[in-house]
């Protein structure tokens, strides 16, 4: 092999000397290694806890606390969208049945993929949209955030047919709603992703209000 | 060590030496982190923390780090505190986490801990190392608050927007709308921004420097 043959030729001297920094080397990344494992293992729960916090606060600006008396974080079933992306449904329920749903929907801003959660009651009514994560421009398309701006409100109590579907869009396409100045290209992105939500709810809505 | 060696750690870490204003390094996470002075608070804090922990334990090994292999145990080193304050954070400190997060890793690729682990903390004693990664560490914190601050008050109009989340309720008092939310300058917060007002701040302290009659220091050399 010539791998062996290479380090024959090395001094027997200097090979010990390899030996030596690769045994110390190990030894570090062990060591180290150990307490990643140990951090890990000491906040894995807080981690965990803090996650599903975070998903209940975000889901709550989307599906009303007087419209469920469940969990919705947990009261889940597994979809897959128009695009085949596979896709969490938290169901709202009252009494067993189903009074709303929220699910995440995609949008392509100025500078990638807009995430947000949308929430929508039995009938296909917007109950709420909420930005989940964004790479918007800070300043111009970031308004599309609740808390930089009332845009977003907009859309609360809405439906495919109010208005109607070819009104979906932004102004400067001729539609209803209105982009911001010098930004264009992120409410149109949330226009379409909503849209594409709305859609995704006519189009499933018995299987996403069927009270199993 | 004696006493005056201390001070010139504080003095070098703080200003004459700064990672930032004399140095230039860490440039990375200087001009990701400054859109506000609170993200470059927030930041410069979680750099410190994860500069202090690395050059002690740099310190407290350095017999055992053979030169051959010290750079990969450097950088394993600074990987290994980044995650577990990226751990710690993110189950402790949420809220701040929520802000910083996404920047945590970002600390891994500053140069600054890596120049300081080779320029100081591979020679000297765990406790003067760990005082050298706290200043350093503090006088990254000051200079990328100063470069936000500079940066959200034209660019945004505001001054330690959002502090609250980062330092809790108390200090919502602190957060300032000093112009108008439309007048703001938004190249101010954009790429270009950072490295006018980095390279203006720059020239400024330089100046300070003239005038005070100090000897002007070459980017890096004292360093590496």
């Amino acid at each position: 092999m010539t791998t062996s043959q290479t380090v024959s030729d090395v001094p027997a001297a200097s090979q010990a000397k390899m030996f030596k920094h690769g045994v110390i080397l190990g030894l570090f990344c062990l060591g180290f290694g150990l307490l990643l494992a140990i951090t890990d293992a000491v906040t894995i729960d807080d981690i965990g806890a803090r996650a599903i916090e975070d998903k209940q606060n975000s889901l709550s600006q989307v599906l009303p606390d007087d419209l469920h008396d469940n969990n919705p974080v947990t009261d889940t079933l597994s979809m897959t969208n128009a695009e085949g992306k596979e896709l969490t449904v938290f169901r709202a329920r009252k009494n067993g049945k189903v009074t709303g749903v929220a699910y995440e929907i995609f949008g392509t801003g100025y500078a990638g993929e807009i995430k947000l959660m949308m929430g929508i009651d039995a009938t296909g009514k917007l109950l709420g949209v909420r930005v989940l994560a964004h790479k918007e421009t800070p300043g111009l398309g970031d308004k599309i955030e609740a808390k930089k701006g009332p845009w977003i409100e907009r859309f609360t109590g809405l439906s495919l047919g109010n208005p109607p579907l070819e009104r979906w869009k932004v102004k400067k396409d001729g539609g209803d709603f209105d982009q911001f100045a010098g930004a264009t290209i992120t409410p149109r992105g949330v226009m379409a992703a909503i849209r594409g939500g709305l859609e995704f709810f006519a189009e499933n809505q018995s299987t996403l209000t069927k009270a199993d | 060590m004696a006493n005056s060696d201390y001070k010139t750690i504080v003095k070098d870490g703080l200003w004459d030496n700064n990672g930032v204003f004399s140095m230039l390094l860490g440039m990375c996470p200087t001009m990701a982190m400054t859109t506000s002075a609170t993200n470059g608070f927030g930041m410069g804090l979680a750099t410190a923390v994860v500069m202090a922990a690395s050059s002690y334990l740099v310190a407290v090994f350095r017999n055992r780090i053979t030169t051959e292999v010290r750079i990969p145990v450097y950088i394993l080193i600074v990987a290994a505190m980044v995650t577990v304050v990226d751990l710690g954070m993110n189950a402790w400190m949420h809220e701040l986490y929520k802000v910083l997060g996404l920047f945590i890793p970002l600390i891994v690729s500053n140069c600054l801990p890596l120049a300081r682990l080779e320029a100081f903390a591979a020679k000297q004693s765990p406790l003067p190392a760990f005082l050298d990664g706290l200043f350093m560490g503090l006088g990254f914190t000051i200079a990328l608050t100063v470069i936000g601050a500079v940066r959200e008050i034209i660019g945004s109009g505001t001054l330690f927007a959002d502090a609250s989340l980062l330092l809790g309720p108390s200090f919502k008092a602190i957060e300032l709308r000093l112009l108008p939310a439309d007048m703001g300058v938004l190249m101010m917060i954009l790429p270009p921004g950072g490295f006018i007002v980095t390279g203006l701040l720059v020239v400024g302290k330089r100046l300070l420097d003239l005038a005070a009659g100090k000897e002007i220091q070459m980017a890096g050399a004292h360093a590496l």
